[in-house]
């Protein structure tokens, strides 16, 4: 199981609070992590990335283990600390907003 | 006794004002989808408890809710043919924000480009729906406005939309150009008589016109004159604000330019300026009363650079003899330092005997006038900056 924590709008889309937990299959990058979030949460399709390119919306950052990681391939595997749940994957919005 | 519910989308979540039919006393609902920017909301005339909300934000780009029992629960109606339209745990699925400009062989043309700010081109990019119609007949048929502007059309209750391409493609789109809202399609006016007639209005292209249900599409802004742009007579490039008519007289337009207030007697084809002796007529509302098809409302704005009414007093303005002769409304309304907006969208009508007449503004407050405009009282005062207002006229 691997860790993402979503922004709160996100949460609220999703119904869901805190952290979530998700079984990934195969290695642990943005685009399986992804790809498992929207198939748990499919309301959630079109809200971090792009519904037909897949590219991460603009104002959308991922971190992991303190590292910004958005502008990594999206098959890049993820540290191991992500990828075996010891840390979680945070999706945050990259500008404060009013 | 009749009721009225009115349907208000603010910068920060949606909001549900009722009041039985004396509306004096409210009920206030929300907010919902709070934090969200909630740009319209409204309701099926055929299935009043149907309605349809456009939630977007600049972070997660733009979901479609749906409420069938009267805005008390909402969901996203979307979910692919053939699927279920719950996962096994019984949440909805995402197909319903898909908006996809059509670039098939078939039906769409190529991605075109617009005009940008800097007068380059710059390729469509889908950002937000503005306004959602739902058909006067079905209510699974709803029409979507679209920036960058397009329409787009869902026969399915929300679950899917496709582009009506014949719009975007109708030859003229690299003359067109963002306003300073962006360049979004925010008026869809179908005649209720011929629904294969629609009106649209785009900031800042024109109004366009369709006889045959979206598939194709001819601009009819002859008569309109902007000084800002090269050539202030162009087929295109217009900055239309809003055009309303009332549904008893279809071939009646009347249209808040972005300077001018405009009729057409003949379908759009050819439009006269109608803004007599009103103090400016920089404005964005207009909107038709429900039983008086010759009386029509404005908000006059100070100018193009100074979005608040003139002097700090808050007006609207009634013509009784659609348009030319204007008569200021003031009783109830601000009489100093008020600077507040009036937004395109957030102007309504309802259909009780005694018509009433609503307006929100970007200063949070939603006035309700039961007499027509002739004494107005505010429903909310408080909101966030309001982007929209609907009214639904219930048994």
């Amino acid at each position: 199981m691997i860790r993402v924590v979503l922004p709160p709008h996100l949460r609220t889309l999703s119904r869901t609070t805190g952290e979530l937990q998700l079984e990934v299959a195969g290695p642990v990058t943005q685009r399986s992590v992804l790809d498992a979030l929207e198939a748990q949460y499919p309301m959630l399709r079109g809200t971090i990335r792009d519904h037909v390119t897949l590219q991460r919306r603009p104002f959308l950052r991922f971190f992991a283990c303190a590292e910004d990681w958005s502008h990594e391939s999206p098959d890049t595997p993820y540290p191991a600390p992500i990828a075996n749940g010891e840390e979680p994957l945070l999706i945050v919005g990259a500008i404060a907003g009013g | 006794m009749s009721k009225v519910r009115v349907l208000v989308g603010t910068r920060k979540g949606a909001f549900i004002l009722s009041a039985d039919g004396t509306r004096k006393n409210w009920e206030v609902s929300g907010p919902h989808f709070a934090g969200w920017e909630m740009y319209h909301l409204k309701g099926s005339a055929v299935d009043p408890n149907r309605i349809y909300a456009s939630q977007s934000s600049g972070w997660f780009g733009q979901i479609i809710q749906r409420s069938d029992d009267g805005g008390k629960t909402w969901f996203q109606p979307g979910t692919p043919p053939g699927e279920p339209t719950t996962t096994p745990d019984g949440m909805p699925k995402g197909e319903s924000n898909k908006f996809v400009y059509d670039t098939s062989a078939e039906t769409g043309k190529p991605l075109t480009t617009h005009q940008w700010y800097d007068g380059t081109q710059h390729p469509w990019e889908f950002k937000r729906v503005w306004h959602l119609e739902p058909s006067p007949r079905d209510p699974d048929t709803v029409y979507a406005g679209v920036e960058d502007a397009a329409l787009f059309k869902s026969t399915d209750g929300g679950r899917s939309w496709h582009e009506l391409s014949g719009l975007r493609g109708h030859g003229t789109g690299p003359q067109w150009q963002p306003g300073a809202g962006g360049m979004c399609l925010h008026t869809i006016a179908i005649d209720e008589k011929n629904p294969e007639r629609i009106y649209i209005a785009i900031s800042a292209a024109g109004a366009f016109r369709t006889e045959n249900g979206g598939k194709t599409w001819k601009p009819i802004n002859q008569g309109l004159q902007s000084q800002f742009i090269p050539d202030p007579n162009a087929e295109v490039g217009h900055c239309v604000h809003h055009v309303a008519l009332h549904p008893a007289r279809p071939d009646v337009l009347f249209m808040q330019k972005h300077w001018d207030v405009m009729r057409s007697d003949n379908a759009g084809d050819r439009w006269h300026e109608v803004s007599g002796n009103l103090p400016t007529d920089f404005g964005f509302v207009i909107d038709v009363h429900a039983h008086e098809p010759e009386t029509i409302y404005v908000v006059p704005i100070k100018s193009d650079g100074e979005h608040f009414p003139l002097d700090g007093k808050l007006r609207v303005y009634r013509s009784r003899s659609g348009g030319n002769e204007w008569q200021e409304l003031s009783k109830g309304l601000p009489e100093k330092d008020c600077y507040v907006n009036v937004l395109r969208d957030a102007m309504a009508v309802d259909k009780l005997d005694s018509c009433g007449v609503y307006f929100g503004t970007t200063g949070g407050q939603v006035y309700c006038s039961p007499d027509g405009g002739d004494s107005w009282a505010p429903i909310v005062r408080d909101l966030p900056a309001v982007l929209s207002v609907e009214v639904q006229t219930l048994p």
